[in-house]
């Protein structure tokens, strides 16, 4: 049965560019790509296409060279249009310039009743191929999920809380029956249970309350108790040795849709979000996209950035970059590359600030929405202040103790201090409000991947 | 501004790499930052906003707090001397006296002690932490007005040096920088530093008859029979009411420049704690711990201090200051929260076991705070050993 858990810690960050609850219309991008960096734990991409050549969506463009089975297909139908490498010929993009109307490549259809008699194996078999897996997350480590894993639970996060995250009654409006699907052939994969978390607080969408043969658990507390990490936590912790799968809805959907329609659909609802959109709102589009014409005519002022994902855990991507892989969601900030005379000092009303240092009055306008550019507000000092991590982090989880052992290098401290627990988004907090300015997310990854890799 | 800014730009260059006083950017980078928050911007991945708070912001609001233990103490500084030589002074004298025996000891604490926070940052090339802002103003404040300033000197450069630079700088001392000053003193030139003559200051004048700087602690020490008793009589051979229990409180008695008040330094004290600077779990278990041990002494002890009602330990010496300043430094302090509960407790104990029971120190928070200083990652080391028990426990179940 569904737990029901309430947490305090953590800070709800209120940030001005909320998206009104409505979907744009937006033309097809032009171009879409698939980014090897948006997948934590892919050892080398192994392209199997080249450029000039036509895929459809759902056509493999590279696999894993360690996990051969593992593939990423195109998202839309169209012509490689480039491969773009770095440093060392290392895969960076693959851009897709895209088809007017998407041609699908076709997979296995079933009826409801021909997948319940499924198996693990045929399922496994028919994600891989298609390109669904990839959206398969397991812990320890955050990384794409080993075929050959069986986990003890699979977790599926049905809300976000993060910095003007998008309403997930919104991005998965009526996609019930799919959803449903989705979490039907979930089940087969694990041992456990499927657990769908939900929040009190939200608006209560049917896709995730009503769903039948998981668990659905109710949460309700600030940021970040939408981060599937921190639910995992307090329904059935990650111990030495487990192993938890976790899963975006979005993810859910289009395993559903894989099987009922034979297709890999990645068309997905992003929100476009910010301070420096002139109308902020939701947009449907493919995963992947370029984000030009989304933001074409909307944006306020020139020294911006663009960030796919949300503003803690995103990515700088450019005016003409493409939506990351996981992405639900486009943030567009002002830049803070400019100086202020004494800002350190300065009494104001108008800065966002975890601690009351800076913040001592916040309390008089507890819904004021706060315009917060890039500026990292201070210089990385050394560690002085106590006490703040653990305010941040709802888990029984010392972190400022977890990243002194990861800046030691220390394994069996990091272990003993729950790291297998942990993966960047559930301390982006810490990094946040950190006085002496650390990248407390690049210091754990570094931890996760020397465990994960000796 | 706009001057500022592009005479700082221009010169800039010759600091970066490559530049011909390549040596000295940290040194300049403290100056550039000081006037202007730094134009940089986050990462291209991970958090793309920060929060507003930096070091500097949170060593300035401590400063901040001490202000009203600075000014009260000036003006407390003239008030003692006055009183000594027994002629009345108008408010403004008072403070005019004490700010000419205080200001020069803030400037050689922070003439010495940044001078050599930025020779080692130019040496071990590390930028120059804003944690001395508030050493450099603590050290003052736990000296008596009548202190020779080469001792100063000497003193804040044995502290930074060997307590704090010798460790790795800012964030990586394991005691205490403006009590390592002091408790150098103290055992260094202990004439200068626990003498009874804090408050008369200079020759020319003579004293007024029965005067004595004795501080309550040190009577309390001596007493034999009550020392509330003693304490009010001390007081009425020449200042009436001077040891009752609230001028302790508001702090008009003799004693070093900022620590008497317990007003002013409950009013620090809630500076800190409304701002979150300091923690309010460390400030009340030091009260705590020490009117506890009081309440206990006053049960069990037989000596005339053993009696002092537990109340009167709390308003008496530095219990006030230091409870609020000194263990809240987060680098010293147990780091944990629940070893914070238990760091404050045992030094509001130490401090009035050590006064009680340790004739040749009247007063103790220092020693209990240097003490706990050095046990508190032995206190973390207990209650992150019991996060990781939870843990493994859960593991095997």
């Amino acid at each position: 049965m569904g737990k029901f858990i309430r947490l305090k810690k953590g800070f709800t960050i209120n940030l001005a560019g909320k998206a009104t609850p409505k979907i744009g219309e937006s033309e097809a991008p032009d171009t879409v790509a698939i980014k090897p960096t948006d997948f934590q734990g892919l050892y080398i991409p192994k392209l199997v296409v080249n450029e000039g050549d036509s895929v459809k969506a759902g056509t493999v463009l590279f696999h894993d060279k360690k996990y051969n089975q593992v593939k990423f297909t195109s998202p839309v139908s169209g012509e490689v249009a480039t491969i773009i490498r770095g440093d060392k010929r290392k895969l960076l993009e693959v851009v897709i310039l895209a088809d007017k109307s998407i041609q699908y490549e076709s997979f296995k259809k079933h009826t409801v009743s021909e997948i319940a008699n499924l198996s693990a194996e045929e399922v496994k078999t028919q994600m891989l191929t298609s390109g669904v897996w990839v959206n398969l997350i397991q812990r320890p480590f955050g990384t794409i999920a080993e075929p050959a894993g069986v986990p003890k639970a699979i977790h599926i996060s049905a809300f976000d809380t993060a910095p003007l995250a998008p309403e997930y009654s919104i991005l998965f409006k009526g996609q019930d029956h799919f959803f449903q699907t989705g979490v039907d052939i979930l089940k087969k994969l694990t041992t456990g249970t499927v657990h769908v978390n939900i929040h009190t607080g939200s608006e209560l969408s049917t896709v995730f309350s009503q769903v039948k043969g998981a668990d659905v658990n109710k949460f309700s507390g600030p940021h970040p108790s939408g981060c599937v990490g921190v639910q995992i936590h307090h329904i059935d912790p990650i111990n030495k040795g487990d192993l938890v799968w976790t899963i975006n809805p979005f993810g859910v959907i289009q395993l559903g849709k894989l099987f009922l329609q034979g297709i890999y659909d990645a068309s997905k609802i992003v929100a476009l979000t910010g301070s420096e959109v002139k109308n902020p709102h939701y947009v449907k589009t493919i995963t992947g996209a370029s984000i030009k014409k989304i933001v074409a005519n909307n944006i306020a002022s020139d020294n911006v950035r663009f960030v796919s994902g949300n503003p803690l855990t995103g990515t700088n991507i450019g005016k003409d970059g493409h939506l990351g892989f996981h992405d639900h969601q486009i943030c567009v900030l002002p830049e803070g590359n400019h100086h202020e005379f004494i800002g350190w000092i300065l009494p104001g009303i108008n800065k966002l600030s975890f601690q009351r240092a800076f913040g001592l009055f916040s309390f008089l306008m507890p819904s004021h929405e706060f315009k917060v550019n890039t500026n990292t507000h201070g210089e990385p000092r050394a560690l002085v202040q106590t006490g703040i991590f653990e305010q941040l982090v709802p888990m029984d989880i010392l972190p400022g103790h977890l990243l002194k052992s990861v800046l030691a290098e220390d394994i069996d401290e990091m272990e003993a201090l729950g790291i297998y627990e942990v993966i960047e988004e559930d301390v982006a907090l810490c990094e946040f409000a950190d006085v002496s300015k650390h990248n407390v997310q690049e210091i754990l990854r570094d931890g996760i991947e020397l465990i994960r890799l000796s | 501004m706009k001057f500022l800014r592009n005479q700082l730009d221009t010169v800039k260059h010759h600091f970066e790499k490559g530049g011909k006083w390549e040596k000295f950017f940290f040194a300049y980078e403290a100056f550039d930052t000081f006037l202007f928050s730094p134009n940089t911007v986050t990462d291209q991945r991970g958090a793309q906003i920060r929060d507003a708070i930096d070091l500097k912001r949170l060593m300035m609001t401590v400063i901040i707090a001490m202000v009203p233990c600075l000014i009260f103490g000036m003006w407390n500084v003239g008030h003692q001397h006055f009183l000594a030589v027994g002629q009345a002074a108008d408010f403004g004298q008072k403070i005019g006296l004490g700010a000419l025996k205080t200001v020069p000891i803030i400037i050689v604490s922070y003439g010495v002690g940044l001078g050599i926070e930025f020779i080692f940052s130019t040496i071990r090339r590390h930028p120059v932490n804003e944690g001395y802002l508030v050493t450099g103003m603590l050290i003052p404040l736990v000296m008596p007005a009548d202190i020779p300033l080469w001792q100063v000197a000497v003193a804040t450069a044995f502290a930074v040096i060997i307590g704090k630079e010798a460790f790795g700088g800012t964030g990586m001392n394991v005691v205490n920088i403006a009590l390592t000053a002091r408790a150098f003193l103290y055992f260094a030139y202990p004439l200068q530093i626990s003498g009874e003559v804090w408050t008369f200051l200079g020759s020319e004048a003579t004293t007024v008859a029965g005067y004595s700087g004795a501080t309550p602690l040190a009577i309390a020490a001596q007493s034999t029979g009550n020392v509330v008793t003693d304490l009010n009589a001390f007081g009425a051979s020449w200042g009436e009411g001077l040891y009752s229990f609230w001028n302790m409180f508001i702090g008009v008695i003799p004693g070093c420049i900022g620590e008497t008040s317990t007003l002013m330094c409950l009013i620090g004290g809630f500076i800190l704690i409304a701002t979150g600077v300091g923690s309010w779990k460390i400030i009340v278990s030091v009260f705590g711990g020490a009117w506890g041990m009081g309440l206990l002494l006053n049960a069990l002890g037989s000596s005339a201090f053993s009696q002092v009602p537990a109340h009167y330990h709390l308003v008496m010496g530095g219990l006030a200051f230091g409870a609020v300043f000194m263990a809240t430094d987060p680098v010293t302090a147990a780091q944990t929260e629940t070893g914070k509960w238990f760091y404050g407790l045992m030094i509001g104990m130490f401090t009035v076991l050590i006064r009680v029971y340790n004739p040749a120190y009247p007063e103790g928070i220092m020693l209990a705070i240097l003490l706990m200083n050095v046990f508190a990652p032995m206190i973390d080391y207990f209650v992150v050993s019991a996060n990781k028990k939870r843990r493994l426990h859960r593991a095997t179940v």
